[in-house]
């Protein structure tokens, strides 16, 4: 399927030349991540097929929905490989949201359900009470803030452009846990401390969406697409 | 996590800038016809209040949280030009923005989410045909239905449902259908006091407590904001979880970063 955006965008003086892919599977905030990047001057390319994923300079896997319907939604475009292609050459990968869950091995929504297995850990759901034994409403749909782990991995990553403790805008029902907490990037409270964002050599994914985060949000998006593909 | 941070959070220097827990949300709310902003009192006599493109974008510069966008002339003929309007805003604005008005089914909210915007707010079609709440829940998730409800209360002191912008009356009591509506799958209340809208005189405290004490959905107050004094009420004692105003950010009576700076000196968890 080829989304047809109205997007009517005024050419910006300064057009960039890469290539910029966002996968389409039937999910989630294309036209948002799409404007985010076309405000930078890219002119971005919401695909569905393998050789634009695998071509990409930059590539964005957005989404907001269910784990299961996205992971199947992805073998049927058969889009599993190249994906695993495309992050195996070392060029730039950004997950947004449901983007960074699917990276992960497993995820407990509504049953089981194998993930890329790109990144090694699971998807937890948050819990209906916190600790203190508040109710806790979810999903979390709110601007909350992230909190870094690592001064100098944080000054490497795409985040380099925030203060610690910048607010960022959350949608979700569940959270990531790695199993190796060096690729925790921020962390972010709602009822439990868990991990808002992961940096993993060309991988840099976050729960939260920059594109709707304000300019901090848009600095993000720059940031990333200031990482030079061809040094890597 | 590594112990070096864990000893940055005890000693309190990663909270620079706020403290770890919910933020209120202020929501500017622009009243569309004909693609211009309006607002009248107690939902009559409209003003012109400008190009809601051009507010919208100024809010979200400003700090607003979320923005929502109500076609008050909604009718068939102009759901296209509802589209369209909600395209263009999209294209400046980067906060998240709700679209309500004459939305009646799955069709109408597909297209408006994918011209943009993030949430929809659903009124009097919700409550003729509430499964459209369901629907709308399951085919897009909880998290952008907005069941909108604007009630008054009557000498009885009861709270009751009106329709079609405040023209019908109904008998259904205002707190029972918002429970109805959440169980449905509503993932927000949008509570609007008639009494209390366009009058300057506060919100509705009791009614937006009873509904954020118990329901499990956040509750975004809205009318009668008029003063910073009333906002600090609303979020102590209304317990609301966001709150929303049109014309005194309109017309400029109090501006945002104004508004977030004293709720904040208030003790008030608020994004700056």
């Amino acid at each position: 399927m080829n989304t047809t955006l109205d997007v009517g965008f005024k050419k910006l003086e300064t057009e960039k030349e890469d290539k910029v892919a966002i996968i389409d599977y039937n999910l989630g905030n294309l036209f948002s991540v799409y404007h985010a990047c076309a405000s930078l001057g890219y002119n971005p390319k919401i695909t569905n097929q393998k050789a634009d994923v695998i071509d990409a300079d930059y590539l964005i896997l957005p989404g907001v929905g269910a784990f299961g319907d996205a992971m199947d939604t992805l073998k049927r475009l058969d889009l599993v490989a190249p994906i695993k292609e495309y992050i195996a050459t070392g060029k730039p990968f950004l997950g947004v949201c449901l983007g960074l869950q699917l990276l992960f091995t497993e995820s407990e929504e509504f049953g089981n359900h194998k993930g890329l297995n790109i990144v090694e850990g699971v998807v937890h759901k948050f819990p209906s009470i916190d600790k203190m034994g508040n109710i806790l409403k979810v999903p979390q749909i709110e601007w909350n803030q992230i909190f870094l782990t690592d001064k100098t991995k944080w000054e490497k990553s795409p985040l380099n452009c925030c203060k610690n403790g910048d607010f960022m805008y959350f949608v979700h029902s569940y959270y990531v846990l790695p199993s190796n907490k060096s690729v925790v990037l921020s962390t972010t409270t709602y009822g439990l401390e868990y991990c808002s964002s992961i940096i993993s050599n060309n991988i840099f994914a976050c729960q939260f969406h920059p594109e709707k985060s304000g300019q901090h949000g848009i600095e993000i998006y720059k940031s990333f697409f200031g990482q030079n593909v061809h040094a890597l | 996590m590594d112990k070096e941070v864990n000893k940055e959070y005890k000693s309190g220097s990663l909270s620079k800038g706020g403290f770890r827990g919910l933020t209120k949300r202020i929501i500017p709310c622009l009243d569309i016809k004909d693609g211009r902003t309006v607002k009248g009192t107690n939902f009559v006599n409209l003003r012109d209040a400008g190009d809601a493109v051009e507010l919208g974008a100024l809010y979200a510069q400003q700090g607003a949280d979320e923005l929502v966008f109500l076609d008050i002339t909604a009718t068939i003929e102009k759901r296209k030009t509802l589209s369209k309007l909600v395209n263009r805003i999209a294209h400046h604005i980067n906060i998240p923005f709700t679209v309500g008005g004459g939305i009646s089914s799955v069709d109408d909210v597909s297209v408006l989410l994918q011209n943009g915007a993030d949430k929809i707010s659903i009124n009097t079609s919700a409550f003729k045909n509430p499964q459209l709440i369901s629907d709308l829940a399951s085919e897009f998730g909880s998290q952008c239905v907005v069941l909108a409800i604007d009630a008054r209360q009557e000498e009885d002191g009861e709270w009751y449902v009106y329709l079609n912008g405040g023209r019908t009356k109904t008998n259904k009591i205002c707190f029972d259908w918002a429970k109805h509506g959440v169980m449905l799958g509503a993932g927000e209340i949008l509570l609007t006091s008639m009494n209390h809208d366009g009058t300057k005189q506060g919100f509705a405290i009791d009614l937006t407590k009873q509904l954020a004490e118990n329901l499990p959905v956040p509750v975004i107050a809205s009318g009668g904001g008029g003063t910073m004094q009333h906002f600090v009420d609303v979020f102590e004692n209304g317990k609301a979880d966001a709150a929303l105003a049109a014309s005194i950010f309109h017309f400029k009576e109090i501006a945002i970063p104004e508004l977030k700076t004293f709720l904040k000196a208030k003790n008030i968890n608020v994004r700056l």
